[in-house]
């Protein structure tokens, strides 16, 4: 019982970054009906940023927060310059202009820091543990399901109770009736995409003192969020959350229980089965389309 | 100088004008003669853009022609070249058995992989190739038994009339006349019926169903047509590395392949071949860059996204045209 309880526990922890992850994917899906390929990437860019900072002295909190806010504005300036030009056009142009930009965005990040891997200074550590009953947690888990944990509530927040929230919610629905209402939806995708950037970034900042900072970092992560969105439905913030949640405590039972090998396998196998049986997700509404 | 047609045969022809068969002819003698002239890292390059114009134009007809999106053919690169070298090593059958095995097996994935494809569409579709992909490469990573693992799958030499494959001039031969082949059975599917219900499920799969096209046909069939010439591409693939490990299969083979039509040109075979030459000749050109070579990758396609969405082969007819009403 006690293990089942620590995998459970080491599935939190890697499942709030998954939600992180998943949230910005579902957060641009919803408004822009955009599948974004580059959002790992910009998390990565983020994470770079905050170590560069770091190594030129600059204080904790400013590094983190310049990393932060330059993915955003990468993120913002992307949706501005690249995807907005295209928007009249189909799904598919749209998904490979991500890719592209996620494939420029990775050759950049090789070109300027290289492919050797890096150690990501970070004040909590992965070494020191706490014990609850039974459970071992380390610091940096706990840390990271912490920092995921008001993460998510800031959003919601932001979300349901804010102006620029409510435009959010409003151009998601019907960006035409809300341009007409007077929301400047151009201006509100932008911040949409800054802050989806934003989340990104900060997954990968927890993420990266517990393996070590590459330009390939948060490839495997952001598939997982991606899996963790097709789970919870591509239109649900909540369900967002849920999915990657119980896609971290599944990943972490399924490697105790069964496989460690085919752990990752795991996450393509729950997006197929759940577009093969419920394409809407767990919490997401289901998609008609009008001829 | 529009050319006027006057019959339903002219309409059909692939050639026409002596100015076509001469051109035809020229290209067709360039290309067997090449190997006799070129050092042998050109031929050795050379068979490498044969092979990715094939897994080109297969890509193209699922993705230009059919309009459904595929992330995961590196999924089916990897399904052929499998399944023919363990084929080939395992149950020792002779070359073309295997080749043909591998054609059979790929396109086998591909119908299996086009099931999901009749509920789902545009990004959904996406992400579903995506994990078919992934899911390939994780299992041949851990299934060391299947794929030799790390330390790779190595093919025995073959020998065909008495020539070895180990000579990249043969290998060369044999690759560029499946590929001539295949191209041209692309060519003419897609002038046919088949070729026109893919168009017409792209456009509009309500006006197509309407239209009498069986859309579970013929997405399947467009799947399954694009694996096999996927597989057996990386069939081909296997003899030109000569072993076979996961990481020829990884994701972003997936994403160069795409790139490639999308450089070339959606919807068009002559596009697809031309993108795959240039995205083969620009890393072996600019060597130097290693993995910083996707900053070119990257900015090619978004540019021709941005410019020219019907990729070279449309810059190309623009040109064409250009200098046929010059100096108007």
């Amino acid at each position: 019982m006690s293990l089942l309880l620590q995998y459970v526990a080491n599935g939190l922890a890697a499942g709030s970054l998954y939600a992180l992850v998943a949230l910005g994917v579902v957060l641009l899906y919803r408004s822009s009906r955009v599948l974004n390929f580059a959002h790992g990437d910009l998390a990565t860019l983020g994470v770079f940023v905050a170590f560069t900072a770091l190594a030129r002295g600059w204080p904790y909190p400013v590094a983190l927060g310049a990393g932060l806010v330059g993915t955003a504005l990468v993120s913002a300036a992307f949706y501005r310059l690249l995807i907005k030009p295209v928007r009249q056009a189909t799904a598919l142009s749209l998904v490979i202009t991500t890719l592209g930009f996620a494939l420029l965005l990775s050759g950049l990040m090789v070109w300027i820091w290289g492919t050797d891997t890096k150690v990501f200074p970070f004040p909590l550590s992965e070494v020191r543990v706490y014990r609850l009953g039974g459970v071992v947690v380390s610091e940096l888990s706990a840390g990271s399901l912490a920092v995921g944990l008001l993460l998510v509530a800031a959003l919601s927040l932001v979300v349901q109770k804010t102006r620029l929230g409510l435009a959010m919610r409003a151009v998601a629905q019907n960006p035409v009736a809300a341009q007409l209402l007077g929301v400047p939806a151009g201006r509100v995708l932008a911040a949409t995409w800054a802050v989806a950037g934003g989340l990104g970034a900060a997954a990968g900042m927890l993420l990266a003192p517990a393996v070590l900072l590459d330009p390939f970092m948060m490839l495997d992560p952001f598939l997982k969020g991606f899996a963790a969105a097709v789970l919870g439905g591509m239109d649900s913030l909540p369900g967002a959350v849920l999915g990657g949640v119980v896609l971290g405590v599944a990943e972490s039972v399924f490697a105790g229980y069964v496989s460690v090998k085919y752990k990752a396998t795991l996450a393509f196998v729950v997006i197929v089965a759940v577009l093969l049986a419920k394409p809407e997700g767990l919490l997401g509404r289901p998609f008609h389309r009008r001829v | 100088m529009v050319e006027l047609r006057t019959s339903y045969a002219q309409d059909l022809r692939l050639v026409s004008g002596w100015t076509g068969w001469a051109g035809l002819a020229f290209l067709l003698a360039g290309l067997a003669l090449l190997p006799l002239v070129a050092p042998r890292y050109v031929v050795y390059v050379a068979t490498l853009a044969a092979v990715h114009s094939v897994v080109a134009v297969g890509l193209n007809l699922l993705v230009g022609y059919t309009g459904q999106i595929s992330l995961g053919h590196a999924g089916f690169f990897a399904v052929g070249a499998y399944t023919h070298g363990l084929v080939l090593t395992r149950l020792g059958w002779g070359f073309w058995p295997a080749l043909l095995a591998a054609a059979v097996t790929s396109a086998a994935a591909g119908y299996l992989v086009g099931l999901p494809a009749l509920r789902l569409s545009g990004p959904y579709l996406a992400i579903a190739t995506l994990a078919f992909g992934l899911a390939t490469h994780q299992v041949l990573v851990n299934w060391e038994a299947l794929s030799g693992g790390r330390s790779g799958l190595f093919l025995p030499e073959i020998r065909l009339a008495g020539a070895s494959l180990k000579d990249e001039r043969v290998l060369y031969w044999l690759v560029v006349t499946v590929t001539c082949l295949l191209v041209l059975a692309a060519v003419r599917l897609l002038r046919s019926y088949v070729g026109r219900a893919f168009v017409a499920v792209r456009d509009s799969d309500v006006a197509a169903e309407l239209s009498g096209v069986n859309l579970t046909r013929y997405k399947t069939l467009a799947f399954a047509l694009s694996a096999l010439y996927t597989g057996v591409a990386g069939a081909l693939m296997g003899h030109v590395v000569g072993f076979l490990e996961p990481q020829l299969f990884t994701l972003f083979e997936s994403v160069y392949f795409f790139s490639m039509v999308v450089v070339g040109g959606l919807a068009s075979v002559s596009g697809s071949i031309l993108g795959a030459v240039l995205l083969t000749l620009l890393p072996q050109l600019l060597s130097g860059m290693g993995e910083a070579l996707n900053v070119l990758y990257g900015a090619a396609v978004i540019l021709v996204l941005r410019f020219e969405p019907g990729g070279l082969a449309a810059r190309w007819l623009r040109v064409q045209r250009y200098w046929r009403s010059w100096p108007l």
